[in-house]
């Protein structure tokens, strides 16, 4: 009888996900909010952009120590007692390339919690082993095999999905620590562990990544960077990041604590559906293919957006890979010039620059200018402005000679003594010279990849 | 008559690498056919110039009455390697607004 009980209340309970960061230096008061602002479950944070696994494997070739997100720890350490007190687990992916050292970090800053960090994704030590088998790790998007740019290799990580965070939760953790995962995966871990989803479960599956999908850039669903009737949507300084109440059957609904800024309609849920996807008939995850097609979403009260009919199929055979490299450096200078003539103005200056970088026999893989006030955004659709009050000039170059870029930093400032009249803007300095580390995306066979989860205490 | 594209649709644009995407959301559900109708891939192409050095794609969501376009080798490199100050295209979608559409008056009685 008990266990009748038990089991319908594991099986019928609605789960309340909140994602508390889209992106590393995202709102630093989101997260603490969601905790503060009503009930939720969980707590999703994502830390890791395309690039920033090379600045992590930098950090962690300095200081064994270091190599994850060191934000991480201080905020559970502020937020430690309010998680025991309302029972809500964390589930990030601050560990990047060294989750047991974040998980140490996060215990010192808040002992007593539990903390179980999910491994495996980091397969920087075996790109040769994988070459040495025949995987040519193309670049998705050129083609390109990795032997080209192999000497200039950064960080690889594959991206795991959702059920090694399940097991992570099954832990029983308060905190679930990883490296590279899919971002909605974040969301869909704990549905499969609290619902008992497996990985047959295609169309829960992939209602679950339509669900992270939506939230992963936190505000970006709830009223932020939304063209929906912007002007009039209301307290953006305090927006409501977003929650997910998700139902065993897939369904879910899209929603923000009470008392929030922001604004959650459907409108505004599918800007942030069609963001950053290709095919949305086949938006591939480590989990599941998702269709976006299917989604039914409506309107079911004021900022609440209802999912339904999400349909999805097998997950793919291989997994994809975010591998980090060195490709140049480059730098970027800028300069105003007001009215009158400020176009006319901004194009001496860039023309004198090029000159004199051609002069001293500089060679570049790309020089780009760009005129704010003019057409800097929109280019050849911008709408044409007759006498521009003032104009930003930008100058940016890259290219493999660090030399050369560091150079052309010298090379703007001065044009305010030696070019046309009137130049300011100069205030901030000559620009820094930096390193371009580019993002290669390549495909491994999954069974190359074994996660594994590991309690840290 | 002509019309800009803001008064049947809204957008938001992101990226993947060196392609930018561009969601192109039909305001009212009667809207999406002209949306089929006028927004091509070759339309908007054109609009974007030099801005954009590869294809275009476009697929259809019906049941949400929107666009998903995608603009190959639009962002100049794309993410870090990309020299321009929105590399990741987040203006490509407000830039689209202004696309130039024929819509007839019948399309527009709400």
């Amino acid at each position: 009888m008990f266990i009748c009980v038990h089991l319908w209340f594991q099986v019928s309970f609605m789960i309340r996900i909140a994602n508390g960061q889209g992106f590393w230096g995202d709102w630093l008061e989101a997260p603490v909010r969601l905790v503060d602002g009503g009930p939720i479950d969980y707590l999703t944070l994502d830390y890791l952009a395309e690039v920033t696994m090379s600045i992590l494997q930098k950090q962690r070739q300095q200081d064994p120590e270091l190599g994850y997100a060191r934000d991480f720890p201080p905020l559970i350490g502020r937020i430690a007692h309010k998680l025991r007190d309302r029972h809500i687990k964390v589930i990030a992916n601050a560990g990047g390339v060294n989750p047991v050292a974040c998980a140490r970090a996060v215990l010192k800053a808040a002992p007593g919690l539990k903390i179980a960090v999910v491994l495996g994704d980091d397969v920087l030590p075996r790109i040769d082993e994988f070459l040495a088998k025949g995987y040519e790790m193309r670049n998705i998007d050129t083609g390109e095999p990795i032997s080209t740019i192999r000497e200039h290799i950064l960080s690889a990580n594959a991206y795991i999905g959702a059920f090694p965070l399940a097991e992570a939760l099954a832990t029983g953790a308060d905190v679930v620590i990883s490296g590279r995962c899919a971002d909605a995966a974040l969301v869909l871990a704990p549905m499969i562990h609290r619902f008992g989803w497996g990985p047959d479960d295609y169309d829960k599956l992939a209602a679950g990544i339509v669900a992270g999908h939506i939230i992963e850039c936190g505000a970006q669903c709830s009223g932020g960077n939304c063209q929906v009737d912007w002007q009039n949507i209301p307290d953006l300084a305090n927006i409501g990041y977003p929650i997910v109440e998700a139902e065993p059957d897939g369904s879910f609904a899209v929603t923000k604590h009470p008392g929030t800024g922001g604004r959650i309609d459907a409108h505004g849920v599918k800007e942030q559906l069609l963001y950053e996807i290709g095919d949305p008939r086949q938006y591939m995850t480590p989990d599941c293919v998702a269709d976006f097609t299917t989604i039914q979403l409506a309107d079911t009260g004021p900022d609440r957006v209802r999912g339904h009919g999400v349909r999805g199929g097998p997950r793919p055979a291989m997994l994809k890979a975010s591998i980090s490299y060195h490709a140049g450096w480059k730098a970027s200078g800028t300069l105003v010039y007001s009215w009158p003539d400020a176009l006319a103005k901004a194009r001496v200056a860039d023309r004198i620059t090029r000159q004199r970088l051609d002069q001293l026999g500089l060679r570049f893989d790309e020089i780009h200018t760009e005129y704010f006030g003019v057409n800097a955004c929109h280019g050849p659709a911008a709408h044409p402005v007759a006498d521009p009050t003032e104009v930003q000039v930008r100058i940016g170059v890259r290219g493999r000679d660090k030399r050369a870029v560091d150079r052309f930093t010298r090379e703007m400032i001065p044009l305010v003594l030696t070019g046309p009249p009137g130049g300011t803007g100069y205030g901030e300095g000559r620009p820094e010279v930096r390193q371009i580390v580019a993002y290669w995306p390549a495909l491994i066979p999954r069974e190359e990849i074994q996660t594994r989860v590991e309690v840290v205490a | 008559m002509k019309l800009p594209l803001s008064r049947i649709a809204h957008t938001r644009s992101g990226d993947k690498g060196d392609i930018a995407n561009i969601g192109v959301i039909a305001w009212l559900p009667q809207y999406y056919p002209i949306l089929l109708r006028e927004v091509t891939p070759e339309r908007v192409k054109a609009f974007f110039g030099e801005m954009v050095e590869g294809r275009v794609d476009r697929f259809e969501l019906p049941s949400l009455y929107a666009l998903n376009l995608m603009l190959h080798h639009g962002l100049g490199g794309g993410g870090t390697v990309s020299l321009r100050t929105d590399a990741q295209g987040k203006t490509l979608g407000a830039a689209l607004l202004a696309l130039e559409i024929e819509v007839y008056e019948r399309e527009l009685t709400d």
